[in-house]
């Protein structure tokens, strides 16, 4: 099918976006559609949904750990489970973090520091709370000097349950958090 | 390693040495499960220690350990030494009264005594005399109560942020 230069740009012409059924609302299906009517090359999307995009594909966490969880987020970077394949790179400062991943026990002395670190680091950020501890005191019940889960001092997005979690979980956490990253712009327009 | 200077004691030689290097300083010297025992007062704490850290006899350049022990009644702290050039050891213990939980600090002659005296002071409430910071190490600032104690009541759970 030819295009003529310049058809894209009027709407009254560009047919293929405007038969889009009705349900094709997704970033992925709009690619199809257009793969399909031969303008590839071509994305049509939101300008938030390209941003959501950018940012669910390039998650730095914020390096630090915890307690025992922060082994299995270890190996979870490591060759084996390979977290770079996501676009996730461990960055020391929270300046330019975009994830913190809250692997072990949070001791009420750690807590303002952590908050602290989560209060530095530039919107737009997510937190998981990785591991029994994190999500909610764990094995730490009734403990002196334990926050019963990190949700009591900063908002958490994705809670990753287990103790420790295995290394497939943390990688299930973070596309969890990868949709949720997408389908924000969505949630805002209340779709 | 030169053999020399490397002394393998039989259980007997080393509590007889140990004793011998004592002196007059009242002490029970005896074994226990492979490892010496002494209970001293703990007026003489400091001395002990410093005499069988010197001695090259006896060397104890290694300071393990030291932790409290609540017994209800009274309290102990309990020093754990090794050499490592005659691969011995030896477990100082001291009670201590309830009413008055202090006794001197040994970091003069181990200086790897501070986390561990700041930590019986955080969790027992022991007070080491002569210790140079005795600030919270484990526990943060305006802890109320000593955790390690076995009247020690766990609080209920409060949350930093509201509900
Ligand atoms: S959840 Fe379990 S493994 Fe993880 S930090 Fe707590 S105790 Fe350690």
């Amino acid at each position: 099918m030819a295009i003529e230069p310049g058809s894209l740009s009027d709407p009254s012409n560009s047919k293929d976006r405007l038969t889009l059924p009705e349900e094709a609302k997704g970033v992925w299906s709009d690619i199809k559609e257009n793969r399909k009517s031969g303008i590839s090359g071509v994305v049509t999307l939101k300008s938030e949904e390209l941003f959501a995009m950018a940012r669910k594909s390039s998650l730095w966490p914020l390096t630090f750990g915890l307690a025992c969880c922060a082994i299995e987020m270890i190996s979870t970077y490591m060759p084996n489970h390979d977290f770079d394949r996501f676009g996730v790179v461990t960055w020391p400062s929270p300046r330019q973090s975009d994830v913190m991943i809250v692997a072990g026990t949070v001791v009420k002395k750690m807590a303002e520091p952590i908050k602290l670190l989560y209060e530095q680091m530039a919107s737009p950020k997510w937190v998981i709370a990785m591991g029994s501890c994190a999500t909610c005191g764990g094995p730490y019940t009734r403990s002196y000097s334990v926050v019963m889960g990190v949700d009591q001092i900063i908002p958490v997005d994705v809670y990753v349950p287990g103790c420790p979690p295995r290394p497939e979980a943390l990688l299930g956490g973070v596309m969890e958090l990868q949709d949720i990253i997408q389908n924000e712009p969505r949630k805002k327009r209340g779709l | 390693m030169s053999t020399d200077n490397f002394n393998q004691y039989t259980t007997e030689e080393f509590e007889t040495a140990t004793r011998a290097v004592l002196g007059d300083i009242k002490a029970t010297v005896e074994p226990n499960f492979g490892e010496l025992g002494i209970v001293c007062d703990r007026s003489d704490i400091v001395a002990i220690c410093k005499i069988v850290k010197q001695d090259p006899g006896i060397s104890m350049e290694y300071l393990r350990s030291i932790s409290v022990v609540d017994w209800v009644e009274h309290m102990e702290v309990v020093y754990h030494l090794s050499s490592i050039k005659h691969m011995n050891r030896i477990v100082i213990k001291v009670v201590i009264p309830l009413e008055d939980l202090k006794i001197d600090s040994v970091i003069t002659v181990w200086s790897g005594a501070d986390w561990h005296e700041r930590e019986g002071h955080d969790l027992f409430g022991v007070e080491f005399i002569g210790h140079p910071d005795m600030s919270p190490l484990i526990l943060y600032e305006g802890f109320e109560g000593f955790p390690g104690r076995k009247s020690f009541e766990i609080p209920v759970q409060e949350t930093f942020y509201g509900d």
